[in-house]
Order: structure tokens, then sequence, then C-alpha cells
């Protein structure tokens, strides 16, 4: 019987490689990045069965399904990378309706010519999220397009995940009178993200806010079982999530900009550029709306946890038959935070 | 932050507001121009009209770069990226602009147009250095303000020798349009465009400084105030005007001391007039024709004119019948008096260019204030 000896086969030259099309192309290049790479670094018992799907145990409860692809340009930037990005956003999109995320299934678009070394810092980023929130990646798929198609690598996460019992929370909840709490200072990811920009690079110490958030909403609905509705405010920021749910629940929002943290570099970077850090992202932060007899018992929860601790109510949920979100200017007027039109523009007058 | 939070205060802002309220004179009417588009912003997005008297009425002007420029020279640019296949960049802003045949810089875009956001000329430069086997043009917009750093990238373009970029010219004159809305029918014959102060542009008058304004105090006996872009430099220079109106004085003033002297950067005036001559006129959406109300660029640089480099034609095209924008640029009607506005014609789908830019009257109304033109919006609870 003839075997081939384990090692015949010349290991995947991470440090200097760069990936090709027959990576993508099934064949035995193709089987050695997913062994080497993806296989050795999210190494769990479900992907250890090497079938295209994953058999996993049924679990008890309401079940949750989210998925999220990401694009991100750089790739790289202070406080995470496109790795632990696609864990994060999908485990927080399950973890929005008060799940406990599971397990999440990756599919991977890259680039040819994309440097492997790069490839595995991004896998190994995601392993290491993924083990950090306690929540496997059980199975995969990779695929390569021609130099010049893709822009380095795209992820798309897919998330299962159960809602405890009694738990009920749905952005189309919020009453007037709700209270809105946002778990703390906005703009982060955002501007961290920007400062990287070729054409706009700017000195800063910021870092992304990038972070599974389900830990935070178990010890929120464990305070408070009666919270009505979450949200991870990432594209467009605050002012589109507030937006969101005013439209989906048929109300209006009032909120103070006074109450609203934004941390100094943000503001400092966001007025520079003429933008505003409402509509700037977040990837670590969520909104919660709360009956107001329950507000103060779930800030404290909040303040308590690590990824809450600068949490603030910021405003209330109103009757409002345009479901217009206003706000209360430090200033003394008043004026509409509306939805985005197209992207933020620095300004040029 | 450090030297803007103090431009923010909202205790400052409830003094100011109080004295503006005091002083107004019962009975007169403040009818004040805010040229600039940064001012209508500002008083959009702090909600300043909420602190005013209804004596006292903004009147939104023309002084948003993107707003005035005719569908022509937009038409212009997308020919440029979509026959002569150049790389054309421009500022974000520009991109949604409405021009001919439902098409705007995006658009062509996405249909293969190599379009670029830069957020400066010196990127539009990069560009060009970076692809020397493609044609790149620079789309330039704006005021006096963006016309500098425009001038500097043609003469380092001529120093570096470079043959594939060149500069489409928009650059428009502050003066000039100021000019002309004094000297339009409204203001002057049918007297339906009550106007008695502006509030001088900030940015604007850091370059030109405040002596071009003066022939307008002296002229046409309108007061002008020259403000910063921070919600108190506006309050203040709304009370300085309601101050001047009341003691039936017309002079300049200057407010935004901390940044604009008379005489304005000598230097930045320098090397736009070694750049660039007068136009003998040019067309301003809203205001049509204005003489020598632009610049173009002069004959020792003209290879990096693309105008020239690329034979092009300005065509004049009328604006959609429905957009009020001509008439809300002149400040004779208000983005409400528009039956597009918030209706047909909305910051997604702009049909009007007051709508695109966050500087334009219509999209500040739209994105800041539009809860007052609708009744029965319920009070918070």
């Amino acid at each position: 019987m003839s075997a081939v000896r384990a090692d015949y086969i010349r290991p995947l030259d991470i440090k200097h490689g760069r990936v090709d099309l027959s990576h993508g192309s099934g064949g035995r290049a193709m089987a050695q990045l997913v062994e080497q790479l993806f296989a050795a670094a999210f190494d769990n018992p479900w992907l250890a069965q090497r079938n295209d799907q994953a058999l996993l145990p049924q679990p008890e409860g309401r079940i949750v399904i989210a998925t999220d692809s990401h694009v991100v340009s750089p790739l790289f930037f202070p406080g995470g990378d496109i790795g632990c990005l696609s864990v994060h956003g999908t485990v927080n999109d399950v973890a929005m309706s008060g799940a406990r995320p599971l397990w999440l299934a990756a599919a991977f678009i890259l680039e040819e010519g994309f440097p492997l070394a790069d490839l595995k810092r991004i896998v190994d980023s995601m392993a290491a999220a993924a083990r950090e929130a306690g929540v496997p990646i059980v199975t995969g798929d990779t695929k390569v397009v021609e130099a010049g198609k893709g822009d380095g690598v795209f992820i798309t996460t897919t998330g299962v995940g159960v809602v405890p019992p009694g738990i009920e929370i749905s952005g189309d909840r919020a009453r007037p009178g709700d209270s809105i709490i946002v778990s703390g200072t906005v703009g982060d990811h955002g501007m961290a993200v920007m400062s990287q920009r070729e054409s706009l690079a700017f000195g800063t110490d910021l870092r992304s806010d990038t972070a599974a958030l389900h830990g935070l909403v178990a010890a929120m609905i464990d305070a408070v079982p009666e919270v009505r509705a979450l949200r991870d405010p990432t594209r467009g920021g605050l002012a589109t999530t507030l937006n969101e749910i005013a439209a989906q629940s048929g109300v209006g929002m009032l909120i103070e900009e006074d109450a609203v943290p934004v941390q100094r570099q943000v503001a400092a970077a966001c007025e520079f550029l003429g933008l505003d850090p409402l509509y700037v992202a977040n990837e670590g932060k969520l909104v919660a709306i709360v009956p107001p007899e329950w507000a103060e018992r779930l800030l404290q929860a909040m303040h308590a946890h690590p990824l809450g601790h600068q949490a603030a109510r910021i405003g209330v949920v109103t009757a409002d038959r345009h479901h217009f979100v206003q706000m209360h200017t430090r200033f003394g007027g008043k004026r509409i935070v509306d939805w985005l039109a197209g992207d933020q523009l620095p300004r040029i007058c | 932050m450090k030297y803007i939070d103090e431009f923010r205060d909202g205790a400052l802002a409830r003094k100011l507001a109080a004295a503006i309220v005091a002083e107004a004179e019962p009975g007169r009417r403040y009818h004040l121009m805010e040229f600039c588009g940064g001012h209508t912003h500002a008083i959009s997005r702090y909600g300043i009209t909420d602190l005013l008297p209804p004596s006292v009425r903004m009147i939104h002007g023309p002084g948003c770069p993107v707003c005035v420029l005719p569908i022509g020279r937009v038409d212009l640019a997308i020919g440029l990226a979509l026959q002569q296949r150049v790389i054309l960049a421009t500022y974000g802003d520009c991109l949604r602009v409405p021009a001919s045949n439902g098409l705007s810089l995006l658009k062509a875009k996405a249909r293969g147009g190599d379009v670029r956001m830069v957020y400066s000329p010196a990127d539009a430069l990069t560009l060009a250095q970076a692809h020397p086997e493609r044609e790149v043009v620079f789309f330039a917009i704006g005021f006096e303000t963006t016309t500098p750093p425009t001038a500097l990238v043609i003469k380092q373009a001529a120093r570096l020798g470079l043959a594939n970029f060149s500069v489409v010219c928009n650059h428009v004159l502050t003066p000039a349009a100021i000019t002309n809305i004094l000297e339009s029918p409204e203001v002057r014959q049918l007297g339906t465009l009550a106007l008695d102060g502006f509030i001088g542009p900030a940015h604007v008058s850091t370059i030109i400084g405040s002596q071009p304004y003066e022939f307008f105090a002296e002229e046409y006996h309108k007061p002008v105030v020259i403000a910063g872009f921070e919600p108190l430099d506006v309050m203040q220079a709304i009370l300085m005007l309601v101050r001047q109106i009341n003691q039936g004085r017309a002079e300049v003033e200057n407010e935004f001391t901390r940044a604009v002297s008379r005489e304005g950067n000598v230097k930045a005036q320098a090397l736009v007039s070694e750049v660039f001559e007068l136009r003998r006129t040019f067309e301003w959406r809203g205001l049509g024709q204005v003489p020598y109300s632009a610049l173009r660029i002069r004959d020792a640089f003209a290879t990096f004119d693309a105008e020239r480099r690329f034979s092009l034609e300005t065509r004049s095209v009328a604006d959609n019948k429905a957009c009020e924008c001509g008439a809300i640029l002149r400040g004779v009607k208000q983005p409400r008096d528009c039956k597009a506005f918030g209706t047909l014609c909305t910051p997604e789908n702009p049909i009007g260019s007051c709508m695109v830019s966050s500087e334009g009257a219509c999209a500040a109304y739209y994105s800041y204030g539009r809860f007052r033109e609708t009744p029965g919006v319920a009070a918070p609870i």
C-alpha cells in the first residue's frame, strides 16, 4: 500500500506566500489552506467532522439567526481588524434579540495575490474573538476571485442563538414614555478607521470599540427582563438606529445632546472633518429601550459590566405620528436627527 | 474640546438671545441674509431660529458652492468621465448633484465612469502621479476658500511637468453674487425681497478680508457683520446687525476678528491671481449669468485647463420646472414655498441642488428643521 507521507506535501509558506487561484479551485491547494490555516485556528469538534456542514445538537428555546458581511478598508485598524469585527458583528446581531449566541458560520472571499501572512493574522484574530466570546465557528467556505475583483478579503458570518424564555425584545416594542439608553461613547469605531484611511490619515490614539456584547446583554436582561428593544448602532451610527426603532415602533424620540457620551478625541476629529458623531459607526455599543420605571436598575446593571460602564440615559420615546427623532441641542434649540442621505461628507465651505 | 465648546455655550446663547429680544424694536422687522451655507448649516444644526424673536427673519443666501453649480457644468464633468474616459476627481458633495438625463456623477460612476471622491485637490494631483497613463481631471468648485488650494496644485503640476493633469475651474466669487442679489429686481424695484443686513462669510473672509464688503455698506447702505461659523458667532452677529439697524448705521463690522483681518490673506490672494483671471461672465444656478463672478485659468497655465485641453463647451440647461432652487438661492422664497420640497425632492432623491449639500437651504431645512413645517407634532411626554 502506497501511502503519501504527511510531510511529503510542502507546508503553506505563510510568511511569504500569497493567495492564488488554486486556493479556491477545490483541489489539494485549497484543502491545504483550509487545514493549515482555517481548521487549525478555529479548531472545534464540529469543524473536526470535516463535512460541508456542521451537525449540531438541537438547542432548547426559540432560535435566532443573523448574517452579516464585512467589507472594511483598511483591513487592520487600531483596536481590531476585519477578523474580530466579523465575529463581533454577527454575535451582536444575534445578541440584540436577547439571545445567547451558540455557533457561527464563516464564508471568505479572498482576492488573488493577498498575502497569506495577512490572512493568517485575520484568521487568528477571528479565532481569538470566537474563543473569547465562547461562540465556535463550526462551518465555513472559501472562494478566490481574480486580482482586482475583490478588496483583499471579504468575510460573511452567520450566527445562531437561542432566546431565553420570557424575553421579548424587538425594535417594534418602543412605547411613548420609554427611556433611551446607550451603553457608552459613540463614534469610536468609525473615527478609528477613518484615521487610518490613506487620503485622510490623521494622528490619534483612538481605538475601535469592536467587542462582543452578548455578555452585557445577558447581564442586562438578567437584571431587567422588561427591556423592550436592543440594537447595536453600527453603520449610520446612533442617529440611524434611533430612526430605525422609531419607524418600526411608530413612535418619535427626543434626545438630549448633552447626555450623549462622546469621547473628546472623537468630537475633535469629527469637528475638523465636518462630521457628526451621531452618524459615525460603532462596533461595541448598544441602544436599549426600556420602560422608565426600569431605567435606573438597567443602568446600574450596565455600569457594573466593563462594556457598559459609561452607559447613559440619553432621552425619551415620544408619541409622534411622523416618527421624528429630535434633539435638544446643547445650544438651547431643537432639531431633527434625520436619516442619513448618502455618506457623511466633510464640509467644503 | 477646547476652543470649540466656548463657542457653543448654551447659557451664553440664552444671554445673547435675551439681548436680541430686548433690543429688537417693537414694530420693526429685521430681514437678515446669511450669505454663506456654513451659516445656514449652523443655524439649522443648533436650532438658532428657536432662540430668535419672530421679528428677526433669517434669509438663506446663495453661498453654497454645490447649490450654485449649474447643470451644464455638471454635464461637462459627466461627459469627461463617460465619453473621454478620464479619471474625474472631485469633492464628495459634487457627486450627487442632479444633472441632465437623470444623471449625476454618482450615477455616471455606476455606469462605468471613473469618478473618484477626493478630500483635497492635492489628492487629485497624487492620482495623476500614480496613473501616468490616464488623464486625471480635477473638477474644482467653491468660493474663495477653496480657490487657493486649486491654484497651488496647478502650480505644482506645472513644476512637476505633469502631462496628464488638468482642472475644470468652477471657482466663483462672493462679492459678485452679493451685488447680483442687491441689484436684483426683487430688491430694487419690486421690493418683494426685504433685506436689512448681511451676515458676511466666515472662511471666505479669512481669504478676501473684510474690505470687499465696504462697498455694500456704502453703496447700498446695508450693514454687514462678518461672523464665524460657530453658533455663538451667528448669535452675536445677529445682535450686532440689530443694533446697526436700530441706530441707522450701515457699516462693515467684524465679529470674526480671531481669523479675519481687513486685508485678508495676502499671500493666498497673490497665489490666486497668479493662476486665475476673471471670467467675463459665468452662469450660477438661481442667479443666471452673473458678470465677472467666476475665475478661469490664465493662459500661462493653459495646458492644465481641462476646458481648453478637451475643447469643452458649457451648455446652459434649464432647471426642473417644479424646482424653486433659483428663487430660494436669491432669498425670494423659502424651502417650504417649493411644491417639490419634501415630496418629489428629498436628500435621497434630490431634484434641485439646494437639497444636495448639507449647506444647501433645502437640505438643512429638511434634515434639521422639518418638524417646524409639520403641524400636529405632539409634544414630548
